[in-house]
């Protein structure tokens, strides 16, 4: 092998480490993350891929400290080198928006019905730029609407005048207003047709190309993140069980469980995937009642009874990847 | 289509307007023709807006074309009330969204006995089972066993997966000769996807059914269906074999909805601008025409059609088991080829 040179590393935008987050719900305490590393660089896509319930809307909003009041949280959360979960709320106000942003799934939901675009981009603008002038505002706006591909009149439309990937283009603007370096999008396609889909993600793709912006992508579909992201993690119960390079993670996944997430999205043409749809018995499990060992053990096509008695660390493998199993040299 | 045997379903020119509120009227369907075999799995793919749904809710007699028909093992469908309760023990939808489908309030058995009682299959069973009987073995053919255990379970207990299956189980009671699922699985997590379509190549398997399944999601069309129809604004544009159309489109159409199908090394992805037009105002020519990348990088300019493409309309493709394309430049690339 030649010798490497170490590569220059941008600096990290989102550092978490060890995040821990917890529900008191009417059942028990739910833990929703447990023990949570990851690294968001300048310039880098990093997408987090899992299923419903896997902990990873709640690692989206706890970047920006959006989880519930009664939610119990521990480890760091670092945005720009300041760690969010402790900061206090003059500093927390500043860095939402301003250091990071997030396009929120389901942008019909999350875009105010009877207030016009304009209004909406505007608001973060005025909130963190008191002293902009309104004309500046409106040319602010109409420069954003641009970015994502919207004629600048679209200021004037209300949300249901736009289609879904119009709303969606509207959510990336406000992301964008205050020129965070750190976007994070949760579920961005989701919703949206192929065509749509494209071209929202060759959309965020430009943008991280020409604004050099960080971003954390949060999505079920593990070939939507292939298609845009540097690195993935899967996550499963509220772990990261693999992390490594998309291509790496996408087309030679090593845990189990990033195996059948990979194998659930046929290649168009493979033979193999003809009549025989890949999928995996069972359901998750209630992170309420988390089986011994491995939380993936009781789906798990290869478990052993190792497997059954304590959780697998995440364990470094080659070719800076890592993957939480222990029969992890065997596959 | 195995060649030469009756279709189970057919629809032909099938038309369907809604009048807006404006006056003007969309034309959500403009002559569709597709055709399904018994033990056959047809996939309906296109965008939002293409007339899938629309598609599949005239075949299931919920929708009454505009002109055209639908014909069901050979006769038109009989739009009487009592006709169409007939045809629905024969034909049978699986909705999108399985946790919005189910009511709240009913149990496992409730939601797949109401068929079963509507349609008074316990009086009519040969075999002389009861209302449990039937029910047991309608979530055991889901893929829910025990069934008996999960009888009184309510949808807010179940997982997605189980709540897709009781739909299926409730569909299946009636022991149905077509099923038409609408994105049966575009709500489910990736591992459960995986899952139920195989359930779905088992029905058609064991008992022979007939499936229509509406969806935008190619991969899943490559995992299941045996054809695929290609739509657009209201119309078939390409229909064939699903290896014929997956790995070999011919449509411009279809070959950018398969180059953006996210994988990691896609080739050249062809990113139609804009979305699918309003139905109000169908354009001339071919429908496809403003978007086609065809038109737009010269291709159809070199092989001379490009004018057709803009003012001459394609017919309505027949729904033959032929790989057949609605294109201009499609046919004239073909006479060159001859």
């Amino acid at each position: 092998m030649p010798p490497e040179t170490a590569p220059e590393l941008a600096p990290a935008l989102l550092d978490i480490r060890g995040l821990s987050v917890a529900y008191q719900t009417s059942e028990g305490r739910l833990p929703a993350l447990r023990g949570v590393d990851l690294l968001v660089r300048a310039g880098e896509v990093v997408g987090v891929a899992g299923e419903s319930g896997c902990g990873k809307s709640t690692l989206a909003s706890t970047v920006l400290r959006l989880q519930p009041k009664d939610a119990e949280v521990s480890g760091e959360v670092r945005v720009a080198g300041e760690d969010v979960l402790t900061m206090g709320w003059g500093k927390l106000r500043a860095v939402r928006w301003a250091e990071a942003s997030i396009v929120f799934q389901g942008a019909l939901h999350s875009l105010n019905p009877v207030q016009r675009v304009q209004h909406q981009i505007a608001e973060p603008i005025l909130l963190h730029e008191p002293d902009v002038s309104e004309d500046q505002v409106v040319e602010r706006v109409a420069l954003l609407l641009e970015q994502v591909g919207l004629p600048r009149a679209r200021s004037r439309s209300y949300p249901h005048q736009l289609s879904g990937g119009q709303r969606q283009r509207v959510m990336i603007a406000m992301a964008l207003a205050c020129r965070p370096s750190l976007i994070i999008a949760d579920e961005p396609t989701t919703a949206l047709d192929v065509m749509v889909q494209a071209q929202i993600l060759d959309l965020l793709a430009g943008l991280v190309r020409d604004l050099g912006v960080g971003m954390l992508v949060i999505s079920h579909d593990l070939a939507v993140l292939s298609d845009i992201c540097d690195r993935v993690a899967v996550m499963y119960a509220g772990r990261v069980v693999e992390v490594g390079s998309a291509k790496q993670v996408f087309t030679d996944p090593q845990h189990p469980y990033a195996h059948a997430l990979s194998d659930s999205f046929p290649h168009i043409g493979d033979l193999a995937a003809r009549y025989a749809p890949a999928g995996l018995a069972g359901d998750p499990p209630d992170p309420r009642q988390l089986p011994d060992g491995c939380s993936f053990a009781p789906r798990c096509p290869r478990a052993a009874d190792i497997c059954r008695v304590a959780e697998p660390p995440l364990l470094e493998l080659e070719g800076s990847r890592a993957a939480a199993c222990v029969r992890v040299g065997e596959l | 289509m195995t060649g030469g045997e009756q279709p189970l379903i057919e629809a032909h020119g099938v038309r369907v307007d809604f009048a807006t509120r404006g006056g003007t009227v969309a034309r959500a369907l403009d002559g569709a023709d597709i055709s399904v075999a018994r033990g056959e799995i047809l996939a309906l793919v296109g965008e939002s807006g293409s007339g899938k749904t629309t598609l599949a809710r005239t075949l299931m007699g919920l929708q009454r074309p505009t002109a055209g028909q639908v014909r069901f093992g050979g006769a038109p469908i009989d739009y009487s009330t009592r006709g169409l309760r007939d045809f629905r023990g024969r034909v049978q939808m699986v909705l999108q969204d399985a946790a919005g489908s189910l009511n709240p309030r009913q149990t496992v058995y409730e939601s797949v006995a109401e068929g079963i009682r509507l349609h008074r299959r316990v009086a009519a069973d040969q075999e002389g089972r009861t209302e449990v009987d039937l029910v047991a073995a309608a979530l055991a053919e889901a893929g829910l066993r025990p069934p008996d255990r999960l009888f009184l379970r309510y949808p807010h207990e179940l997982s997605g997966g189980q709540k897709q299956r009781v739909l299926i189980a409730g569909a299946l009671a009636l022991r149905p000769e077509l099923l038409i699922a609408d994105e049966p699985v575009s709500s489910l997590d990736a591992s459960i996807r995986g899952e139920i379509l195989a359930l779905l190549l088992r029905l058609r398997q064991d008992l022979g059914l007939g499936i229509v399944v509406v969806t935008h999601d190619l991969g899943l069309a490559w995992n299941i269906a045996d054809r695929i129809a290609v739509m657009y604004l209201g119309r078939v544009v390409e229909c064939g074999s699903t290896e014929e159309v997956l790995e070999s489109p011919r449509h411009p159409y279809t070959q950018a909805l398969l180059s953006v199908v996210p994988e990691i090394e896609r080739l050249e992805p062809v990113v139609l601008t804009g979305e699918i037009p309003d139905p109000t105002r169908i354009p001339s020519g071919c429908r496809f025409h403003p978007r086609c990348p065809a038109l737009a990088d010269g291709s159809a300019e070199r092989a001379g059609v490009a004018d057709m493409c803009r003012t001459q309309p394609l017919d309505a493709l027949p729904a033959t088991g032929v790989h057949r394309v609605a294109c201009h430049l499609d046919a004239a690339l073909h006479q060159a080829s001859l």
